[in-house]
């Protein structure tokens, strides 16, 4: 068996020395080339038919005009002119966005609720994350799991249970009248409250694994230093570790913004009904009103105002070293107890 | 300051873990509230479940959503294995920037935008040949894998970016043929990722209500559909019964995964011990 293993390549060089072996050669390197094409299409042809043509489509229909008929928008090149292609571009449903007031409005509100709740769940997550990172080692994997598992159950039934928290005779209202705080029930479910509420809720981890990512590779040995130098902790803080996290700072905060910019489930069932979520207005414009063309600009001026987050997470993501280590986390769900990096 | 530092972080932490969990808990505990008023405690009882075992149609939606959710994963898995060996073991080569774009991109685009591109597409080749000729199952499946190949090639890449090169280079030296050394050291070796990739798919497809209202036809409902309807006309109890099940699941999948996982990484560290101690 060895010695076959062994004769293979030696028969191989003696061929290759002959005429016909160059072809051979060529041939298997070809093939070499083949397996290596056939790696890379399939993934590479799949996204660019099912991810990037679509948004040439939705470019091309967000110029076109809305008609009654299936497809229900006007066609983009016209051939009925004898031959000769009519180009058609409509400015009319980008012209309506920007006129409309409500739009306007529901583009700012948007990215300020995504703004205030990226906020909290900083403000929530960096103790979580800073927390586990200084948790004994033999907790953390624990510790994490506890934060992940939450998010393998389904989203929609982790809101629709805020739901039962929230409403007016729900647990939160009910615990606050037994208590005596308050006297009559508060009205959080449908307000801006509760919004808040489930979407930090729904991106936390998003925010504290990236950050846990970060802070679990700082040398405790500096924060040392800053102290035998005579740092308070706070000050040690404040200039060692807060300056060294913001790669994870950085990085949890698009994660949350981007999604939550175009948040529509939590909008829908929490907040509400005048709360003015792009995601909502997207939806409304083209499931109640049919207006595709509307539709469609509304998604590629949410896209154009994302794709700056967006690069800064490329780049941010990108600088941790291994694309492993931030964003092997950064789905909300690392695998459960997978062996985690060895220290 | 420095003698309230450490009881912040903990009390910081619990505090996070009990706003995380006092939903879910409170979901199961009212799930078997014999009261259909979900405030009041009607005393223990099971009746939620037997009522959620009799509902034809949301037994039908689980059961296409559980479909599409293992096409959706197998699918993606495939996919995502051959994305995350083009770019971590091929270097450079033309159109890598272009994929690593892609893969990363879906992760965080909004799912309106993702949805309502997608079925604009299936609308636009409604006809062409070898794409699907209706909305339903298949477009469903193929919005999936489009949404989770991302999540399953980072995963995959991930584990490939920190494996040790030299078995597939000692397997290449001895004269195997790639495929060959693809099946026999690769694959094996990331297994564990594929493996969780898998899941992450799964649960992502089972999970996703806005790519799936886009891309569904007008007679096709998935089980977050059927979810949605229901919880937008009132609480009903049984979706907490439905929640209930779903954490059992997703518990005793986690709790196994766990066990094999770390009884895998105890073997390996034996082996690199063993391998240590005997050069």
């Amino acid at each position: 068996m060895t010695q076959a293993r062994n004769e293979a390549p030696r028969w191989l060089t003696a061929l290759s020395h002959s005429g016909p072996s160059a072809r051979l050669t060529r041939l298997l390197h070809r093939c070499g080339i083949c397996g290596r094409t056939a790696v890379i299409v399939p993934p590479l042809l799949w996204l660019t038919l099912f991810f990037l043509v679509p948004f040439v489509i939705v470019l091309k229909i967000s110029f076109a005009e809305q008609q009654l008929a299936v497809p229900p928008y006007t066609p983009l090149i016209d051939w009925a002119g004898g031959g000769s292609p009519h180009l058609h571009l409509h400015v009319s449903s980008y012209a309506y966005l920007l006129g409309d007031p409500l739009y306007v409005q529901a583009f700012l509100s948007s990215l300020w609720v995504a703004a205030i709740s990226t906020a909290l769940c900083l403000a929530i997550g960096y103790p979580m994350a800073y927390a586990i990172a200084r948790a004994d080692r033999s907790w953390r994997n624990t510790l994490l799991l506890a934060i992940v598992l939450p998010f393998w159950t389904s989203f929609l039934l982790r809101v629709y249970a805020w739901i039962g928290l929230l409403r007016n005779n729900g647990l939160i209202n009910q615990l606050l009248l037994s208590l005596g705080i308050v006297h009559e029930p508060l009205v959080m479910l449908q307000t801006d409250f509760a919004m808040y509420v489930g979407i930090v809720y729904s991106y936390l981890p998003f925010m504290i694994l990236p950050l846990y990512a970060n802070l679990e590779k700082h040398d405790p040995a500096l924060l040392e230093a800053a102290v035998d130098l005579g740092c308070t902790p706070a000050r040690a803080f404040r200039q060692v570790t807060l300056p060294l996290s913001l790669p994870g700072i950085i990085a949890g905060c698009m994660l949350v913004f981007i999604p939550a910019v175009g948040e529509f489930v939590i909008p829908r069932l929490l907040g509400g009904t005048n709360s003015l979520m792009i995601g909502r207005v997207l939806w409304d414009e083209f499931f109640s009103n049919r207006d595709w063309p509307v539709a469609s600009s509304v998604a590629i001026v949410l896209l154009a105002v994302l794709v700056a987050p967006m690069v800064i997470l490329q780049r941010y993501l990108g600088r941790d070293g291994a694309p492993g280590a931030a964003t092997a986390t950064m789905h909300g769900r690392p695998q459960p107890g997978a062996p985690q990096p060895l220290p | 300051m420095s003698r309230r530092r450490p009881l912040f972080l903990p009390s910081a932490l619990t505090a996070g873990l009990v706003f995380l969990y006092a939903p879910i808990v409170s979901m199961i505990v009212y799930s078997f509230n014999a009261s259909r008023l979900v405030t009041v405690w009607g005393g223990f009882s099971a009746k939620w479940y037997h009522e959620l075992a009799g509902d034809r149609q949301m037994l039908q939606a689980a059961w296409l959503s559980l479909r599409i959710a293992l096409a959706t994963a197998s699918g993606a898995v495939l996919l995502g294995i051959l994305a995350a060996l083009a770019l971590v073991r091929f270097g450079r080569f033309r159109g890598r920037t272009l994929l690593s774009g892609m893969v990363t991109a879906p992760l965080v685009m909004p799912e309106v935008i993702t949805g309502l591109s997608l079925l604009l597409l299936f609308v636009a080749v409604e006809g062409v040949p070898f794409m699907p000729s209706s909305r339903g199952f298949a477009t469903i499946v193929i919005a999936h894998v489009t949404l989770t190949l991302s999540y399953v090639t980072i995963v995959i890449q991930s584990r490939l970016a920190t494996m040790d090169e030299s078995l597939e280079e000692a397997a290449l030296d001895l004269g195997a043929r790639p495929a060959k050394v693809f099946v026999a050291i690769t694959l094996p070796l990331i297994a564990p990722a594929v493996a969780s990739g898998w899941l992450l798919a799964f649960t992502l497809s089972l999970d996703d209500l806005v790519i799936a209202s886009f891309t569904a036809g007008p007679s096709t409902n998935t089980l977050p559909m059927m979810i949605f309807s229901k919880v937008r006309l009132g609480v009903t109890p049984e979706i907490n019964a439905l929640a209930t099940i779903m954490v059992a699941i997703v518990t005793v999948f986690v709790a196994i995964a766990g066990v094999l996982m770390s009884r895998q990484e105890r073997a390996r560290q034996r082996d690199l011990r063993l391998a240590a101690a005997n050069p």
